[in-house]
């Protein structure tokens, strides 16, 4: 594969391009940008250019927000390679909708068909993102989804008992021994029906450890750590000396239940909640937890039955810390501080206090001596609160306004997103002075750099998640799209790049060089490995069978044709299930299968792979089905039909494929 | 020095042995759709491809314009070829024993007839393969010829087939080479 491309003819041409623009401008046109690009506009434009047929450098996986998925882009070019359905069920691919996806969906309160999804995470080795699973949280019904990157499929969701509100989430440890989840609203623990001015009193916030099996990635909750009802804001893991710890930020220590935009922004400073895991660990082992009712479902697709299964588990364990002593820590922090991150060295932690006018960054060293003096400030539901003093490591003065997260190149800068002032800041860690802004178009939220929440940053672009876009772009009616916006960093200066749309709200977004994924990534399913209780692995295992009104169609698809393409013999109220696979094993041939009059969606399946679409017909008549996915020269042929009897008819059950009847 | 004939017929016939292990033969098919190509590999007594699912992908390409099947097990060649192959491996053997100039000429031609008559069998199984098309099928084209190149390269509709030695077909012309110069250094030693 060509995957590389000549740079320095890239800049030729480019350079002859500004050239000549340079020559030719001076005219107007879009208006809104001149001051950022500049007479080198071309210049730039080499640089995210990936010329056709040649490979991007990185993947970036950027959330959908409200769409409930995640999407796959490119960089620097900022193609859209693919959406991932995860939380919201996806018409076009099925997802949700045939009988194999449908466990994935499953919750304690059932089906949920939708989610808010925030957070994408890439697993770590060593503290390197390794390309083997991109965890994201889903933020209304508390989960957390598993993504493997040998296929680009949501392999695994598990649901977040007695927690409101998984907003910081998932963020791993360093070789992924756990990703992690923190209820953003209180609420009561178990849930119960009570009054809801008793907050303090009843209320509470967990935290969640999610273990992940080394293996095959095989999510469990490890344990609870239940804390003050705050509101849990987001998390990361320490890395290097601050490996096996874990740090939550957390607004509304206020503990309000109502005006919290007032009530929740009083504190001078809220709490970053240190969590010492390999404590909790040892806690666990000595059996000093309790267990608590908990209701959650655990759903796991398997490649190999290419269906889901939903387990319902009904209890979790939980540490108390006030009978836990050394376990948690909380880091007073100005004010409401949002994203908390930890520097490539794993000594800095930076709370980015979001009504702060300073940027405040603690010393994991200075915490390990606060907490080894017991020099505490006040002790809060047995939670010691060490001094502000004791903590701080540095401030960066006057940054901005409204800091909101912040990632790392490696080479000892930081960058952090201004949500109010609708910049990206890169600054020193040591010395907290500014070196350089970049401009946001607008309301930036949070920015990603590849590998820049982990010890081994690939540096080289950040990506900035813009919430507004207003003039950016052709305008679409009232809702505009939201935008990503890249910025090189590979110089002393950020250099904006290229703006370019995204799907859903891109809350965050995680990168990783391609080498780590692109040669794992799987081309076909192998037929022989196909263990799908309904499949038809070849022509002659496909019939059609019937049991009372429960229809059970098993069909192949290959270049062009369905096997059986004629069915009759079904009746008005009979439930047909289509149970069909696709014999193909070659890469980029899938087929896809709609079937007239269909209440749910079509199905489109990869080579290897079997599918359920179910169908109750209501009409009498003949009804045809085809291939949605454009497969071949003969695609607009592969088609079929399935005949319709009235309910009480004794229309035999029979079917072929060309002039020999199966049966 | 004495020995040398000897050491070289055995090589002979190691690298004969070796179209057991690898393919002697391939034929690539390269289109817009498939940059990488689909590689069919020939073996003494198989036929298969770069995945498992090659010989299926070439079968689906052509039954758009109603080439037979490859069906390997239908292919009578791949079941007597590699007791040939045997047989001549153990006269080879046996001429390293015997050592003498007329046992190894005689083996050199008998291999170079046999390779011929291979060639040709190759031929005229691409000959049929590209010519006996299914009259319904799909896609007709006036005067095409669907058989691949014996060797070299060729524009079949869409597609440059190519087809060339693989790895066991080298080793067995290098199987000639040095039985050949067996022979050779035989006659300069004299007896």
């Amino acid at each position: 594969m060509k995957n590389h491309f000549s740079i320095k003819k890239l800049l030729f041409a480019g350079l002859i391009i500004a050239g000549i623009s340079a020559l030719s401008t001076g005219c107007g046109g879009g208006g809104q940008n001149g001051s950022e690009s500049g007479v080198l506009g071309g210049d730039v434009a080499s640089r995210v250019y990936v010329k056709p047929g040649t490979y991007d450098e990185f993947y970036a996986f950027i959330s959908g927000g409200f769409s409930g998925q995640i999407s796959v882009y490119g960089l620097p070019s900022g193609r859209l390679f693919k959406v991932i359905p995860v939380f919201s069920v996806d018409a076009e691919k099925g997802y949700g909708f045939n009988e194999e996806t449908k466990p994935m969906l499953n919750t304690s309160y059932g089906f949920i068909p939708w989610d808010d999804s925030h957070h994408p995470e890439l697993s770590q080795t060593d503290g390197q993102t390794d390309g083997r699973w991109v965890f994201i949280n889903g933020n209304n019904t508390p989960r957390v989804a598993r993504i493997d990157l040998t296929t680009f499929e949501t392999v695994e969701i598990i649901e977040i008992p007695n927690s409101g509100g998984n907003h910081s989430s998932p963020f791993t440890t360093e070789n992924t021994e756990y990703v992690v989840a923190g209820t953003r609203f209180g609420v009561p623990y178990p849930q119960k029906d009570v009054p809801i001015d008793s907050y303090a009193e009843n209320f509470k916030g967990a935290l969640t450890f999610i273990s992940v099996n080394p293996e095959d990635g095989d999510m469990d909750i490890a344990f609870q750590i239940l804390l003050p009802a705050f509101d849990y804001d987001l998390a990361h893991s320490g890395k290097g000396a601050s490996h096996g710890w874990t740090f939550f930020s957390s607004y509304n220590t206020e503990q309000k239940n109502t005006l919290l935009e007032v009530a929740a922004s009083q504190n001078d400073k809220d709490f970053i909640a240190a969590i010492n895991w390999k404590k909790a660990e040892e806690y666990i082992k000595a059996g000093n937890f309790k267990e608590f009712p908990a209701r959650y479902a655990n759903n796991e697709y398997s490649d190999e039955t290419h269906t889901a299964t939903s387990t319902m588990k009904d209890k979790v364990k939980v540490l108390i810390p006030s009978e836990c002593p050394g376990l948690v820590y909380f880091l007073p922090t100005p004010k409401s501080p949002h994203g908390v991150d930890v520097d490539p060295t794993g000594e800095y932690i930076v709370g980015n206090g979001k009504l702060s006018a300073d940027l405040t960054v603690h010393s994991f060293s200075k915490m390990l001596k606060a907490i080894e003096n017991e020099a505490y400030e006040t002790v809060i539901d047995g939670i010691p609160v060490l001094k502000y003093e004791d903590v701080v490591a540095g401030v960066v003065k006057k940054p901005g306004l409204g800091p909101l997260h912040t990632e790392f190149d490696g080479k000892g800068n930081a960058y952090t997103s201004f949500f109010i002032s609708s910049e990206v800041v890169k600054w020193k860690l040591g010395t907290w002075e500014v070196l350089d802004r970049g401009k946001c178009f607008y309301s930036i939220g949070h920015l990603c750099i590849p590998g820049g929440d982990s010890k081994k940053p690939d540096g080289k672009y950040l990506i900035a998640m813009n919430k507004i876009t207003k003039d950016r772009y052709l305008p679409t009616g009232p809702e505009l799209t939201q935008s990503a916006q890249l910025f090189d960093i590979s110089g002393d200066k950020m250099e904006l790049l290229l703006d370019f749309p995204t799907i859903g709200e891109p809350h965050y977004a995680q990168a990783i060089p391609a080498s780590r994924i692109v040669d794992k990534v799987k081309k076909i399913y192998p037929i022989e490995e196909n263990k799908h209780p309904y499949a038809a692995k070849g022509e002659k295992e496909t019939k059609v069978t019937r049991n009372g009104k429960e229809v059970h169609v098993y069909m192949t698809m290959i270049r062009s044709h369905f096997a059986p393409d004629n069915i009759e013999g079904i009746k008005v109220g009979d439930k047909v299930y289509f149970h069909v696979t696709n014999l193909e094993q070659d890469w980029d041939t899938p087929h896809g299968f709609a079937m007239n009059g269909a209440r749910n969606a079509e199905i489109l399946i990869m080579p290897g792979q079997t599918e359920t679409l179910v169908w109750e017909p209501q009409r009498e008549g003949v009804f045809p089905f085809y291939c949605t996915d454009f497969c071949s020269a003969l695609h607009q042929e592969m088609q079929g039909y399935v005949r319709v009897s009235a309910a009480n008819a004794n229309t035999p059950l029979k079917w072929k494929l060309g002039e020999e009847e199966v049966q | 020095m004495k020995s040398l004939p000897r050491i070289l017929m055995v090589l002979a016939v190691l690298a004969l042995l070796t179209l057991f292990v690898f393919p002697m033969w391939k034929i690539v098919l390269y289109a817009p759709q498939y940059p990488d190509g689909v590689e069919m590999h020939i073996w003494i007594n198989k036929i298969g491809g770069e995945t498992k699912s090659t010989i299926q992908n070439i079968n689906i390409l052509n039954h758009y314009v109603g080439m037979k099947k490859i069906e390997p097990d239908a292919i009578k060649e791949l079941k007597y070829f590699p007791y040939i192959i045997m047989v001549m491996a153990a006269l080879g053997l046996l001429a390293a024993v015997v050592n003498r100039k007329g046992f190894y000429l005689t083996w050199v031609i008998l291999m170079a007839a046999l390779a011929i008559a291979g060639f040709y069998d190759f031929y005229l199984w691409e000959y049929d393969y590209g010519h006996t098309l299914d009259p319904h099928a799909p896609m007709q084209f006036e005067d095409a010829s669907f058989q691949p190149p014996l060797i070299g390269r060729k524009e079949i509709i869409n597609f440059t087939a190519v087809s060339l030695p693989h790895i066991s077909g080298y080793f067995a012309g290098l199987s000639m080479v040095l039985a050949t110069s067996a022979w050779w250094f035989k006659r300069k030693i004299g007896r």
